[in-house]
């Protein structure tokens, strides 16, 4: 620049509003999840006393955690898995072949992404419906119509499964969407020439498509842990709150419920630092295991 | 060699066919719940009994009446276009200039302002809703004593203002990259010429970056109208529910009332407005999705 009149000015003035924004609205907020997870607090009062890592020890000795904090790892684990496969697959028949109609499934499997959970959760609600829903309607073709109704919501053994359905529909286009644009980069000669050292469609698969996305494939991995502890939350408040009995009981409803129904924001902010660690260490790991060394093409 | 080129050949048909059968199925499979709302949105109550794979027996509008007026899904469409609305605004306002500040200056404070905002992408909204709430109440009972009632909860524009703060980590991270990579002569042609910093910024730069002005504006919008954590603990007044948690508290009444057509008509009200968006801008949507490389 020619002149530097006003530059300070003018820097101070473009970002003083956003940074006021999110020093008050992110930064105080979560350092105030940590402050409040070390004292016994109603909330409403300003009756509070520290109590130092007291909250931890009770979370740590309950029950109620340990089942939610497995319920969400069991719903890391098969959504993950289920879409990670399903994405990876799909995406790569579609860049791989040349298909008629490629475009109207790629725009057809991103429309879950864009609906709201509520939406996502009413939509899965009426399938699951023992009565009049679709699920049940159809497996009737199969099994009979007098046959007793699967309860979908309703059964503590199944629940967290058709829980996890609907995450799994929600998440897989979003991810198929972005496996495609990174498998569209891979040159085409480097599948010509394997093709013709007799290499099959399998093996192109895992000894060029993957290799060559790893990087991309790592970030989501991180990137899709800490959105399905969020999401879990998300489905679990709009479709079951919990229930029946605790059965899918995630730990941020739990931490929800605890600050606010119990009116024990202490405990509650202790299970959010807890969920918080937890997400940042699995991340961690993750990503340590799946170091590998980058491939250029 | 002649054989082996022959089995290959018709192996790939049978791989295409099957291909196509899984493309089709998984096409099926989200396709068919979201048009049976539609469906079932104009049916009257009685036809949910019984086999729910029946088309209606005819076009059963006054769900839609009944929805809009009777439980209030109007004034909540309402209530979530002025947040909505507001929030793209604030936002816009405020995370283009930050960005570009932030992307093409140098100054003291660049590398750790940069640094924050990139760790804010990490911060999760569904813990700090709960000290952003208590913040927001204690602000109210401070106001109760000052100005002799409430001003933080219950009211839409703090929602909006929390909805903003909420997507700027994400807004300047993608609106950075974009600047960065613009070349510095435009700025220097525009000093020349004598313009200021001001003026350069909102004649000059703003215009090139539209297109990931567009993306902004689409990723933030769909957000914005689906979210319903925060709007559910800021709102806590029936009259001032957003969308979303209107449609909760519709399918928690409903489970009582037996008032199926109406939720599905709500339904509808909630999904249409995103479903037109996406099939206008599909491809923005997706080419800015893979640009951006996240999601909150």
């Amino acid at each position: 620049m020619k002149y530097n009149k006003g530059k300070g000015r003018f820097i101070f003035f473009c970002l003083t509003p956003a940074v006021i924004l999110f020093v008050i609205f992110l930064i105080i907020p979560t350092i105030d999840v940590f402050r409040m997870s070390l004292y016994k607090w109603g909330g409403y009062t300003d009756d509070k006393t520290f109590v130092g890592m007291q909250n931890f020890t009770k979370l740590f000795h309950s029950d109620k955690f340990y089942q939610a904090f497995q319920n969400s790892i069991l719903l890391i684990v098969i959504v993950s898995v289920v879409t990670f496969a399903f994405a990876l697959v799909f995406a790569s028949m579609l860049t791989r072949e040349k298909l008629k109609g490629q475009n109207m499934f790629r725009i057809v499997f991103y429309i879950p992404n864009i609906l709201s959970v509520v939406v996502i959760s009413a939509i899965f609600s009426a399938i699951y419906d023992p009565n009049s829903g679709l699920l049940n309607a159809f497996l009737n073709l199969f099994r009979g119509a007098g046959s007793e109704p699967t309860l979908w919501l309703g059964n503590q053994k199944i629940v967290i499964f058709s829980l996890a359905g609907a995450m799994i529909w929600q998440a897989i286009g979003y991810y198929m969407v972005m496996y495609m644009a990174s498998m569209a980069n891979i040159p085409e000669s480097l599948y010509e020439s394997a093709g013709l050292e007799g290499a099959s469609r399998m093996h192109q698969f895992f000894n060029i498509t993957i290799p060559l996305i790893w990087t991309n494939i790592r970030t989501t991995l991180t990137f899709f842990i800490i959105s399905t502890i969020n999401m879990s939350f998300l489905f679990v408040t709009a479709m079951t709150g919990g229930g029946p009995d605790g059965a899918t009981e995630v730990i941020l409803s739990y931490m929800y419920k605890e600050a606010y129904t119990n009116s024990s924001y202490g405990y509650g902010m202790a299970i959010g630092v807890v969920v918080f660690l937890f997400s940042f260490a699995l991340a961690a790991i993750l990503n340590a295991v799946t170091r590998r060394e980058h491939l250029e093409y | 060699m002649k054989t082996d080129n022959h089995t290959r050949k018709t192996g790939g048909k049978f791989y295409k066919a099957f291909i196509y059968l899984l493309l089709i199925t998984l096409a099926i499979l989200i396709i068919v719940p979201v048009a049976w709302v539609f469906i079932a949105s104009i049916k009257q109550d009685a036809e949910f009994y019984g086999n729910p794979w029946t088309f209606p027996e005819g076009i059963y509008l006054t769900n839609f009446a009944d929805a809009w007026q009777k439980a209030q899904m109007g004034s909540y469409m309402l209530n979530s276009v002025i947040v909505t609305v507001i929030a793209l605004g604030l936002l816009l306002v405020i995370a283009l200039p930050a960005a570009y500040v932030l992307s093409r200056f140098k100054f003291k404070g660049n590398a750790f302002w940069n640094m924050l905002f990139m760790a804010g992408l990490f911060i999760n909204v569904n813990y700090i809703v709960v000290p952003i709430f208590l913040m927001l109440n204690n602000g109210d009972k401070a106001m109760r004593s000052i100005i002799g009632h409430p001003f933080f909860l219950n009211n839409l524009f703090m929602l909006a203002l929390v909805y903003a703060a909420m997507a700027l980590p994400f807004t300047i991270y993608l609106l950075s990259g974009y600047f960065k990579s613009l070349p510095k002569e435009y700025e220097e042609a525009a000093s020349v010429d004598g313009a200021g910093y001001f003026r350069t910024m909102v004649q000059i730069i703003m215009p090139m970056a539209k297109p990931s002005i567009v993306t902004v504006i689409l990723f933030n919008f769909l957000s914005f109208w689906n979210e319903y954590i925060i709007s559910m603990t800021l709102l806590t007044k029936p009259g001032l529910r957003t969308l979303p948690v209107g449609l909760m508290n519709l399918m928690a009444a409903q489970k009582s009332a037996v008032q199926y057509g109406q939720m599905y008509a709500g339904l509808v009200l909630v999904m249409l407005p995103t479903l037109i968006l996406y099939i206008l801008v599909q491809k923005k949507l997706t080419q800015g999705m893979t640009m951006g490389g996240l999601k909150g």
